[in-house]
Protein backbone atom coordinates (compact mmCIF):
# COMPACT_ATOMS: atom_id res chain seq x y z
CA UNK A 1 0.00 0.00 0.00
CA UNK A 2 1.14 3.49 -0.78
CA UNK A 3 2.40 5.48 2.18
CA UNK A 4 1.13 8.68 0.57
CA UNK A 5 -1.85 9.18 -1.68
CA UNK A 6 -2.84 12.59 -3.01
CA UNK A 7 -6.17 12.87 -4.80
CA UNK A 8 -7.56 15.82 -6.75
CA UNK A 9 -5.47 18.39 -4.93
CA UNK A 10 -6.20 21.98 -5.95
CA UNK A 11 -4.99 25.25 -4.53
CA UNK A 12 -6.01 28.72 -5.59
CA UNK A 13 -4.67 32.04 -4.32
CA UNK A 14 -7.30 34.64 -5.19
CA UNK A 15 -7.90 34.05 -8.88
CA UNK A 16 -4.67 32.20 -9.52
CA UNK A 17 -4.83 28.43 -9.71
CA UNK A 18 -1.46 27.30 -8.44
CA UNK A 19 -2.29 23.60 -8.24
CA UNK A 20 -4.89 22.42 -10.74
CA UNK A 21 -5.51 18.73 -10.21
CA UNK A 22 -2.73 16.83 -8.52
CA UNK A 23 -3.02 13.05 -8.19
CA UNK A 24 -0.18 10.76 -7.25
CA UNK A 25 0.94 7.97 -4.97
CA UNK A 26 4.23 7.32 -3.26
CA UNK A 27 5.37 3.93 -2.04
CA UNK A 28 6.98 3.45 1.35
CA UNK A 29 10.77 3.77 1.18
CA UNK A 30 10.83 5.44 -2.23
CA UNK A 31 12.20 8.83 -3.22
CA UNK A 32 10.19 11.11 -5.47
CA UNK A 33 11.89 14.04 -7.20
CA UNK A 34 9.69 16.92 -8.30
CA UNK A 35 11.10 19.05 -11.10
CA UNK A 36 9.74 21.99 -13.06
CA UNK A 37 10.32 25.69 -13.57
CA UNK A 38 9.63 28.33 -10.93
CA UNK A 39 5.95 28.95 -10.45
CA UNK A 40 4.95 25.47 -11.58
CA UNK A 41 3.49 24.70 -8.14
CA UNK A 42 6.19 22.42 -6.76
CA UNK A 43 6.75 24.37 -3.57
CA UNK A 44 3.03 24.92 -3.04
CA UNK A 45 2.53 21.17 -3.24
CA UNK A 46 5.08 20.60 -0.45
CA UNK A 47 3.55 23.40 1.60
CA UNK A 48 0.10 21.82 1.25
CA UNK A 49 1.43 18.47 2.46
CA UNK A 50 2.96 20.20 5.49
CA UNK A 51 -0.20 22.17 6.35
CA UNK A 52 1.52 25.47 5.68
CA UNK A 53 -1.15 26.05 3.03
CA UNK A 54 -4.69 24.71 3.08
CA UNK A 55 -5.64 23.08 -0.24
CA UNK A 56 -8.82 24.38 -1.85
CA UNK A 57 -9.89 20.90 -2.91
CA UNK A 58 -8.66 17.35 -2.61
CA UNK A 59 -7.73 14.67 -0.14
CA UNK A 60 -4.46 13.40 1.30
CA UNK A 61 -3.99 9.92 2.74
CA UNK A 62 -1.01 8.72 4.74
CA UNK A 63 -0.73 4.92 5.06
CA UNK A 64 -4.40 4.65 4.16
CA UNK A 65 -5.56 7.15 6.80
CA UNK A 66 -7.22 10.29 5.55
CA UNK A 67 -5.19 13.17 7.00
CA UNK A 68 -6.75 15.92 4.94
CA UNK A 69 -10.06 16.36 3.14
CA UNK A 70 -10.99 19.78 1.78
CA UNK A 71 -14.66 18.80 1.48
CA UNK A 72 -14.95 18.17 5.21
CA UNK A 73 -16.15 21.36 6.74
CA UNK A 74 -14.99 20.61 10.24
CA UNK A 75 -12.31 22.98 11.37
CA UNK A 76 -9.52 20.92 12.84
CA UNK A 77 -8.17 21.90 16.21
CA UNK A 78 -4.61 23.16 16.39
CA UNK A 79 -3.62 19.97 18.23
CA UNK A 80 -5.10 17.76 15.48
CA UNK A 81 -3.26 19.66 12.78
CA UNK A 82 -0.03 19.38 14.76
CA UNK A 83 -0.41 15.64 15.12
CA UNK A 84 -1.19 15.11 11.42
CA UNK A 85 1.57 17.44 10.37
CA UNK A 86 4.11 15.17 12.04
CA UNK A 87 3.57 12.58 9.31
CA UNK A 88 5.64 14.97 7.22
CA UNK A 89 8.97 16.66 7.73
CA UNK A 90 10.12 19.67 5.74
CA UNK A 91 13.59 20.92 4.91
CA UNK A 92 13.48 24.51 3.70
CA UNK A 93 15.46 26.14 0.94
CA UNK A 94 16.70 28.78 3.38
CA UNK A 95 17.40 26.28 6.22
CA UNK A 96 15.44 28.29 8.83
CA UNK A 97 17.55 27.05 11.71
CA UNK A 98 16.83 28.72 15.03
CA UNK A 99 19.79 31.11 15.41
CA UNK A 100 19.77 31.21 19.22
CA UNK A 101 20.25 27.45 19.60
CA UNK A 102 23.30 25.31 18.93
CA UNK A 103 23.17 22.69 16.20
CA UNK A 104 22.35 20.00 18.76
CA UNK A 105 19.67 22.10 20.45
CA UNK A 106 18.10 22.85 17.07
CA UNK A 107 17.78 19.12 16.51
CA UNK A 108 16.48 18.37 20.02
CA UNK A 109 14.14 21.33 20.61
CA UNK A 110 10.89 20.00 19.12
CA UNK A 111 11.37 16.53 20.60
CA UNK A 112 12.09 18.03 24.02
CA UNK A 113 9.01 20.24 23.92
CA UNK A 114 6.91 17.27 22.86
CA UNK A 115 8.31 15.11 25.67
CA UNK A 116 7.58 17.85 28.21
CA UNK A 117 3.89 17.70 27.37
CA UNK A 118 3.75 13.98 28.18
CA UNK A 119 2.35 12.97 31.58
CA UNK A 120 5.32 10.75 32.51
CA UNK A 121 7.90 13.47 31.83
CA UNK A 122 8.34 14.76 35.37
CA UNK A 123 9.04 11.29 36.75
CA UNK A 124 11.70 10.35 34.17
CA UNK A 125 12.94 13.80 33.23
CA UNK A 126 16.68 13.14 33.31
CA UNK A 127 16.39 9.85 31.44
CA UNK A 128 14.09 11.22 28.72
CA UNK A 129 16.26 14.30 28.15
CA UNK A 130 19.39 12.16 27.93
CA UNK A 131 17.72 9.92 25.36
CA UNK A 132 16.66 12.87 23.24
CA UNK A 133 20.16 14.29 23.39
CA UNK A 134 21.64 10.94 22.43
CA UNK A 135 19.23 10.69 19.50
CA UNK A 136 20.16 14.21 18.38
CA UNK A 137 23.86 13.36 18.53
CA UNK A 138 23.31 10.23 16.47
CA UNK A 139 21.48 12.21 13.81
CA UNK A 140 24.17 14.89 13.61
CA UNK A 141 26.78 12.16 13.51
CA UNK A 142 24.93 10.64 10.57
CA UNK A 143 25.10 14.05 8.87
CA UNK A 144 28.86 14.12 9.43
CA UNK A 145 28.60 16.94 11.95
CA UNK A 146 29.82 15.33 15.17
CA UNK A 147 32.47 18.07 15.45
CA UNK A 148 29.94 20.88 15.04
CA UNK A 149 27.23 19.97 17.56
CA UNK A 150 27.84 22.91 19.86
CA UNK A 151 28.21 25.51 17.12
CA UNK A 152 25.58 28.15 16.55
CA UNK A 153 24.09 28.38 13.05
CA UNK A 154 26.01 31.57 12.18
CA UNK A 155 29.25 29.68 12.89
CA UNK A 156 28.40 27.04 10.27
CA UNK A 157 28.66 27.07 6.48
CA UNK A 158 25.48 26.93 4.42
CA UNK A 159 26.01 23.26 3.66
CA UNK A 160 26.52 22.48 7.34
CA UNK A 161 23.44 24.48 8.28
CA UNK A 162 21.33 22.58 5.78
CA UNK A 163 22.62 19.27 7.15
CA UNK A 164 21.63 20.37 10.66
CA UNK A 165 18.19 21.25 9.24
CA UNK A 166 17.91 17.74 7.78
CA UNK A 167 18.85 16.20 11.14
CA UNK A 168 16.25 18.45 12.80
CA UNK A 169 13.56 17.27 10.38
CA UNK A 170 14.53 13.63 10.96
CA UNK A 171 14.42 13.98 14.76
CA UNK A 172 10.66 13.52 14.90
CA UNK A 173 10.81 10.49 12.55
CA UNK A 174 8.36 11.72 9.91
CA UNK A 175 6.81 9.15 7.56
CA UNK A 176 7.65 11.32 4.59
CA UNK A 177 10.52 13.79 4.48
CA UNK A 178 10.07 16.72 2.10
CA UNK A 179 12.86 18.88 0.69
CA UNK A 180 12.10 22.26 -0.84
CA UNK A 181 15.02 23.00 -3.17
CA UNK A 182 17.51 22.04 -0.45
CA UNK A 183 20.58 23.21 -2.37
CA UNK A 184 19.26 26.31 -4.16
CA UNK A 185 20.55 28.71 -1.51
CA UNK A 186 24.01 27.13 -1.47
CA UNK A 187 27.24 27.92 -3.29
CA UNK A 188 27.92 25.27 -5.95
CA UNK A 189 30.83 23.81 -3.99
CA UNK A 190 28.57 23.25 -0.97
CA UNK A 191 25.69 21.51 -2.75
CA UNK A 192 27.66 18.26 -3.00
CA UNK A 193 27.80 17.65 0.74
CA UNK A 194 24.04 18.15 1.11
CA UNK A 195 23.21 15.96 -1.89
CA UNK A 196 25.47 13.26 -0.49
CA UNK A 197 23.48 13.21 2.74
CA UNK A 198 20.17 13.01 0.89
CA UNK A 199 21.60 10.21 -1.24
CA UNK A 200 22.56 8.28 1.89
CA UNK A 201 19.01 8.73 3.21
CA UNK A 202 17.66 7.31 -0.05
CA UNK A 203 19.97 4.32 0.35
CA UNK A 204 18.43 3.74 3.78
CA UNK A 205 14.99 3.74 2.11
CA UNK A 206 13.76 6.96 3.65
CA UNK A 207 10.49 8.00 2.02
CA UNK A 208 11.21 11.39 0.49
CA UNK A 209 9.78 14.04 -1.78
CA UNK A 210 12.53 16.26 -3.16
CA UNK A 211 11.81 19.44 -5.07
CA UNK A 212 15.03 20.11 -6.95
CA UNK A 213 16.73 21.73 -9.90
CA UNK A 214 19.57 19.20 -9.86
CA UNK A 215 18.56 16.95 -12.77
CA UNK A 216 21.43 14.49 -12.54
CA UNK A 217 20.77 14.13 -8.83
CA UNK A 218 17.05 13.55 -9.43
CA UNK A 219 17.87 10.87 -12.00
CA UNK A 220 20.43 9.07 -9.85
CA UNK A 221 18.83 9.27 -6.42
CA UNK A 222 15.07 9.35 -6.94
CA UNK A 223 13.02 6.31 -7.84
CA UNK A 224 10.33 8.39 -9.48
CA UNK A 225 10.44 11.81 -11.11
CA UNK A 226 7.46 14.10 -11.41
CA UNK A 227 7.58 17.00 -13.87
CA UNK A 228 5.19 19.83 -13.02
CA UNK A 229 4.14 22.72 -15.20
CA UNK A 230 1.47 25.35 -14.63
CA UNK A 231 0.04 23.56 -11.62
CA UNK A 232 -0.31 20.20 -13.37
CA UNK A 233 1.67 16.98 -13.31
CA UNK A 234 2.78 16.77 -16.94
CA UNK A 235 4.77 13.59 -16.68
CA UNK A 236 5.61 11.13 -13.94
CA UNK A 237 7.51 7.88 -14.09
CA UNK A 238 10.73 6.03 -13.28
CA UNK A 239 13.50 8.58 -12.78
CA UNK A 240 15.74 7.39 -15.56
CA UNK A 241 12.92 7.33 -18.12
CA UNK A 242 11.61 10.81 -17.38
CA UNK A 243 15.02 12.49 -17.33
CA UNK A 244 16.70 10.61 -20.18
CA UNK A 245 13.73 9.81 -22.35
CA UNK A 246 10.85 12.20 -21.69
CA UNK A 247 7.63 11.56 -23.59
CA UNK A 248 5.87 14.90 -23.31
CA UNK A 249 6.89 17.86 -25.47
CA UNK A 250 6.82 20.22 -22.47
CA UNK A 251 9.14 17.96 -20.47
CA UNK A 252 11.60 17.74 -23.38
CA UNK A 253 11.64 21.52 -23.67
CA UNK A 254 12.27 21.94 -19.95
CA UNK A 255 15.02 19.33 -19.77
CA UNK A 256 16.80 20.57 -22.90
CA UNK A 257 17.69 23.75 -21.03
CA UNK A 258 19.65 21.67 -18.55
CA UNK A 259 21.44 19.41 -21.03
CA UNK A 260 22.36 22.27 -23.35
CA UNK A 261 23.48 24.46 -20.47
CA UNK B 1 23.64 81.79 53.09
CA UNK B 2 26.92 80.77 51.56
CA UNK B 3 27.20 78.19 48.82
CA UNK B 4 28.73 75.63 51.14
CA UNK B 5 25.77 76.06 53.47
CA UNK B 6 23.26 75.87 50.61
CA UNK B 7 24.79 72.81 49.01
CA UNK B 8 23.77 70.08 51.50
CA UNK B 9 20.23 71.50 51.78
CA UNK B 10 19.82 71.58 48.01
CA UNK B 11 21.30 68.12 47.61
CA UNK B 12 18.87 66.72 50.16
CA UNK B 13 15.91 68.20 48.30
CA UNK B 14 17.16 67.09 44.93
CA UNK B 15 17.65 63.56 46.24
CA UNK B 16 14.06 63.45 47.43
CA UNK B 17 12.91 64.77 44.05
CA UNK B 18 15.08 62.31 42.18
CA UNK B 19 13.57 59.47 44.16
CA UNK B 20 10.16 60.50 42.86
CA UNK B 21 11.63 60.69 39.32
CA UNK B 22 12.94 57.14 39.75
CA UNK B 23 9.60 55.91 41.03
CA UNK B 24 7.78 57.31 38.01
CA UNK B 25 10.45 55.88 35.72
CA UNK B 26 10.20 52.41 37.28
CA UNK B 27 6.41 52.22 37.40
CA UNK B 28 6.23 53.35 33.77
CA UNK B 29 8.53 50.54 32.68
CA UNK B 30 6.75 47.95 34.82
CA UNK B 31 3.41 48.96 33.31
CA UNK B 32 4.35 49.85 29.75
CA UNK B 33 6.62 46.91 28.88
CA UNK B 34 3.84 44.27 29.19
CA UNK B 35 1.02 46.62 28.12
CA UNK B 36 3.00 47.46 24.99
CA UNK B 37 3.09 43.76 24.09
CA UNK B 38 -0.69 43.53 24.43
CA UNK B 39 -1.11 46.63 22.25
CA UNK B 40 1.31 45.28 19.65
CA UNK B 41 -0.67 42.02 19.44
CA UNK B 42 -3.81 44.15 19.03
CA UNK B 43 -2.25 46.15 16.21
CA UNK B 44 -1.35 42.89 14.43
CA UNK B 45 -4.70 41.20 15.12
CA UNK B 46 -6.53 39.42 12.32
CA UNK B 47 -9.78 40.95 13.63
CA UNK B 48 -10.05 44.10 11.56
CA UNK B 49 -12.13 46.35 13.87
CA UNK B 50 -9.80 45.56 16.78
CA UNK B 51 -6.73 46.23 14.68
CA UNK B 52 -8.06 49.60 13.47
CA UNK B 53 -9.19 50.59 16.97
CA UNK B 54 -5.76 49.83 18.42
CA UNK B 55 -3.95 51.55 15.58
CA UNK B 56 -6.21 54.58 16.06
CA UNK B 57 -5.39 54.76 19.76
CA UNK B 58 -1.67 54.45 19.04
CA UNK B 59 -1.94 57.22 16.45
CA UNK B 60 -3.65 59.60 18.92
CA UNK B 61 -1.25 58.83 21.77
CA UNK B 62 1.87 59.14 19.64
CA UNK B 63 0.49 62.11 17.74
CA UNK B 64 -0.20 64.37 20.73
CA UNK B 65 2.22 65.77 23.30
CA UNK B 66 2.65 63.77 26.47
CA UNK B 67 2.26 67.04 28.36
CA UNK B 68 -1.31 67.45 27.08
CA UNK B 69 -2.06 63.83 27.92
CA UNK B 70 -0.83 64.42 31.45
CA UNK B 71 -3.00 67.51 31.85
CA UNK B 72 -6.09 65.77 30.46
CA UNK B 73 -5.65 62.65 32.59
CA UNK B 74 -5.01 64.69 35.74
CA UNK B 75 -7.64 67.43 35.35
CA UNK B 76 -10.41 65.86 33.24
CA UNK B 77 -11.98 63.66 35.95
CA UNK B 78 -12.10 66.40 38.58
CA UNK B 79 -12.81 69.51 36.54
CA UNK B 80 -15.05 68.12 33.78
CA UNK B 81 -16.62 64.99 35.26
CA UNK B 82 -16.73 66.48 38.74
CA UNK B 83 -15.29 63.27 40.07
CA UNK B 84 -11.76 63.80 41.33
CA UNK B 85 -10.62 60.19 41.12
CA UNK B 86 -6.99 61.05 41.73
CA UNK B 87 -7.66 62.72 45.03
CA UNK B 88 -5.48 65.58 46.13
CA UNK B 89 -1.88 65.63 47.14
CA UNK B 90 1.31 64.07 45.87
CA UNK B 91 -0.11 60.51 45.78
CA UNK B 92 -2.89 61.59 43.42
CA UNK B 93 -0.46 63.40 41.15
CA UNK B 94 1.78 60.35 41.11
CA UNK B 95 -1.08 58.02 40.14
CA UNK B 96 -2.23 60.34 37.36
CA UNK B 97 1.31 60.70 36.04
CA UNK B 98 1.82 56.94 36.15
CA UNK B 99 -1.32 56.31 34.11
CA UNK B 100 -0.38 58.93 31.52
CA UNK B 101 3.20 57.71 31.20
CA UNK B 102 2.28 54.03 31.05
CA UNK B 103 -0.29 54.58 28.28
CA UNK B 104 2.04 56.86 26.33
CA UNK B 105 5.09 54.64 26.56
CA UNK B 106 3.14 51.43 25.98
CA UNK B 107 2.08 52.84 22.61
CA UNK B 108 5.66 53.66 21.67
CA UNK B 109 6.90 50.27 22.90
CA UNK B 110 4.12 48.48 20.97
CA UNK B 111 5.44 49.86 17.69
CA UNK B 112 8.97 48.76 18.56
CA UNK B 113 7.70 45.29 19.48
CA UNK B 114 5.69 45.08 16.27
CA UNK B 115 8.78 45.88 14.25
CA UNK B 116 10.72 43.29 16.25
CA UNK B 117 8.14 40.54 15.77
CA UNK B 118 7.59 41.28 12.09
CA UNK B 119 11.34 41.43 11.60
CA UNK B 120 11.74 37.79 12.63
CA UNK B 121 11.37 35.91 9.34
CA UNK B 122 8.22 33.96 8.54
CA UNK B 123 10.51 30.99 7.98
CA UNK B 124 11.22 30.80 11.72
CA UNK B 125 7.53 30.46 12.49
CA UNK B 126 7.05 27.92 9.69
CA UNK B 127 10.03 25.88 10.84
CA UNK B 128 8.41 25.69 14.28
CA UNK B 129 5.06 24.74 12.78
CA UNK B 130 6.39 21.86 10.68
CA UNK B 131 8.18 20.56 13.78
CA UNK B 132 4.79 20.29 15.47
CA UNK B 133 5.35 23.10 17.95
CA UNK B 134 2.36 24.97 19.38
CA UNK B 135 1.84 28.67 18.71
CA UNK B 136 2.88 29.62 22.21
CA UNK B 137 5.98 27.37 22.05
CA UNK B 138 6.93 29.07 18.79
CA UNK B 139 6.53 32.50 20.35
CA UNK B 140 8.34 31.80 23.61
CA UNK B 141 11.01 29.34 22.41
CA UNK B 142 11.76 30.65 18.92
CA UNK B 143 10.53 34.19 18.27
CA UNK B 144 10.89 35.95 21.64
CA UNK B 145 14.65 35.96 22.04
CA UNK B 146 15.21 36.95 18.41
CA UNK B 147 12.70 39.73 18.88
CA UNK B 148 14.39 40.91 22.10
CA UNK B 149 17.72 41.04 20.32
CA UNK B 150 16.18 43.22 17.62
CA UNK B 151 14.40 45.58 19.98
CA UNK B 152 17.17 46.22 22.52
CA UNK B 153 18.72 49.18 20.63
CA UNK B 154 15.43 51.03 19.93
CA UNK B 155 14.15 50.22 23.43
CA UNK B 156 17.35 51.61 24.94
CA UNK B 157 16.72 54.82 23.05
CA UNK B 158 13.14 55.05 24.21
CA UNK B 159 13.97 54.24 27.82
CA UNK B 160 16.66 56.93 27.91
CA UNK B 161 14.11 59.36 26.53
CA UNK B 162 11.76 58.27 29.32
CA UNK B 163 14.30 59.28 31.95
CA UNK B 164 14.15 62.85 30.69
CA UNK B 165 10.43 62.79 29.89
CA UNK B 166 9.60 62.19 33.56
CA UNK B 167 10.33 65.91 33.99
CA UNK B 168 7.09 66.61 32.08
CA UNK B 169 5.19 65.56 35.21
CA UNK B 170 6.32 68.90 36.61
CA UNK B 171 3.35 70.39 34.68
CA UNK B 172 0.93 68.87 37.20
CA UNK B 173 3.30 69.72 40.05
CA UNK B 174 4.55 66.21 40.71
CA UNK B 175 7.42 66.71 43.13
CA UNK B 176 10.10 65.20 40.96
CA UNK B 177 13.62 66.53 40.62
CA UNK B 178 12.86 69.52 38.35
CA UNK B 179 10.16 70.62 40.77
CA UNK B 180 12.65 70.23 43.63
CA UNK B 181 15.31 72.27 41.85
CA UNK B 182 12.86 74.98 40.88
CA UNK B 183 11.62 75.37 44.42
CA UNK B 184 14.84 77.17 45.34
CA UNK B 185 14.07 79.81 42.74
CA UNK B 186 10.80 80.73 44.40
CA UNK B 187 12.09 80.07 47.89
CA UNK B 188 12.37 76.99 50.03
CA UNK B 189 14.13 76.14 53.27
CA UNK B 190 15.50 79.66 53.55
CA UNK B 191 16.99 79.66 50.06
CA UNK B 192 15.38 81.75 47.32
CA UNK B 193 16.25 83.30 44.00
CA UNK B 194 18.89 80.65 43.35
CA UNK B 195 19.04 79.12 39.87
CA UNK B 196 21.94 76.66 40.19
CA UNK B 197 19.95 73.86 41.83
CA UNK B 198 17.73 73.74 38.74
CA UNK B 199 20.77 73.54 36.49
CA UNK B 200 22.35 70.99 38.81
CA UNK B 201 19.47 68.53 38.22
CA UNK B 202 21.04 67.87 34.82
CA UNK B 203 23.88 66.05 36.59
CA UNK B 204 21.39 63.55 38.01
CA UNK B 205 19.88 62.89 34.59
CA UNK B 206 23.29 62.56 33.04
CA UNK B 207 24.54 60.07 35.62
CA UNK B 208 21.38 58.03 35.44
CA UNK B 209 21.30 57.85 31.64
CA UNK B 210 25.02 57.00 31.77
CA UNK B 211 24.31 53.99 33.97
CA UNK B 212 21.49 52.90 31.65
CA UNK B 213 23.70 53.25 28.57
CA UNK B 214 26.27 50.95 30.16
CA UNK B 215 23.55 48.49 31.15
CA UNK B 216 22.07 48.32 27.66
CA UNK B 217 25.53 47.90 26.19
CA UNK B 218 25.96 44.87 28.45
CA UNK B 219 22.62 43.40 27.38
CA UNK B 220 23.46 43.87 23.71
CA UNK B 221 26.76 42.14 24.26
CA UNK B 222 25.06 39.28 26.07
CA UNK B 223 22.76 38.74 23.11
CA UNK B 224 25.57 38.77 20.57
CA UNK B 225 26.14 35.01 20.87
CA UNK B 226 23.76 34.51 17.94
CA UNK B 227 23.00 36.38 14.76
Amino acid sequence: MAILEVKGLKKTFGNTEVLKDINFELEQGKALAVIGSSGSGKTTLLRCLNYLETPTEGTIYVAGDKVFDASENIKLSEADIRERRLHFGLVFQSFNLFPQYTALDNVCLAETLKAKSMPDFAANKAKILAEIKEHGKELLDMMGLSERMNHYPHQLSGGQQQRVAIARALALSPDILCFDEPTSALDPELTGEVLKVIRSLAEKNTTMIIVTHEMAFARDVADTVMFMDGGNIVEMGPANDVINNPQEERTKQFLSRYTEG
Amino acid sequence: MSFSEQFPIVLGSLNVGFLQTLRLFAITLIGAIPLGLVISFGSMSRIKPLRYLVKGIVWVVRGTPLMIQLLIIYYFPGLVLKNAIWGSGEMGRFFASSVAFIINYACYFSEIYRGGIEGVSVGQREAGLVLGMTKSQIFFKVILLQMIKRIVPPMANEIITLVKDTSLARIIALQEIIWAGQSFLKGSQGISGVIWPLFFTAVYYLLFTGVLTLLFGKIEKKLSFFK
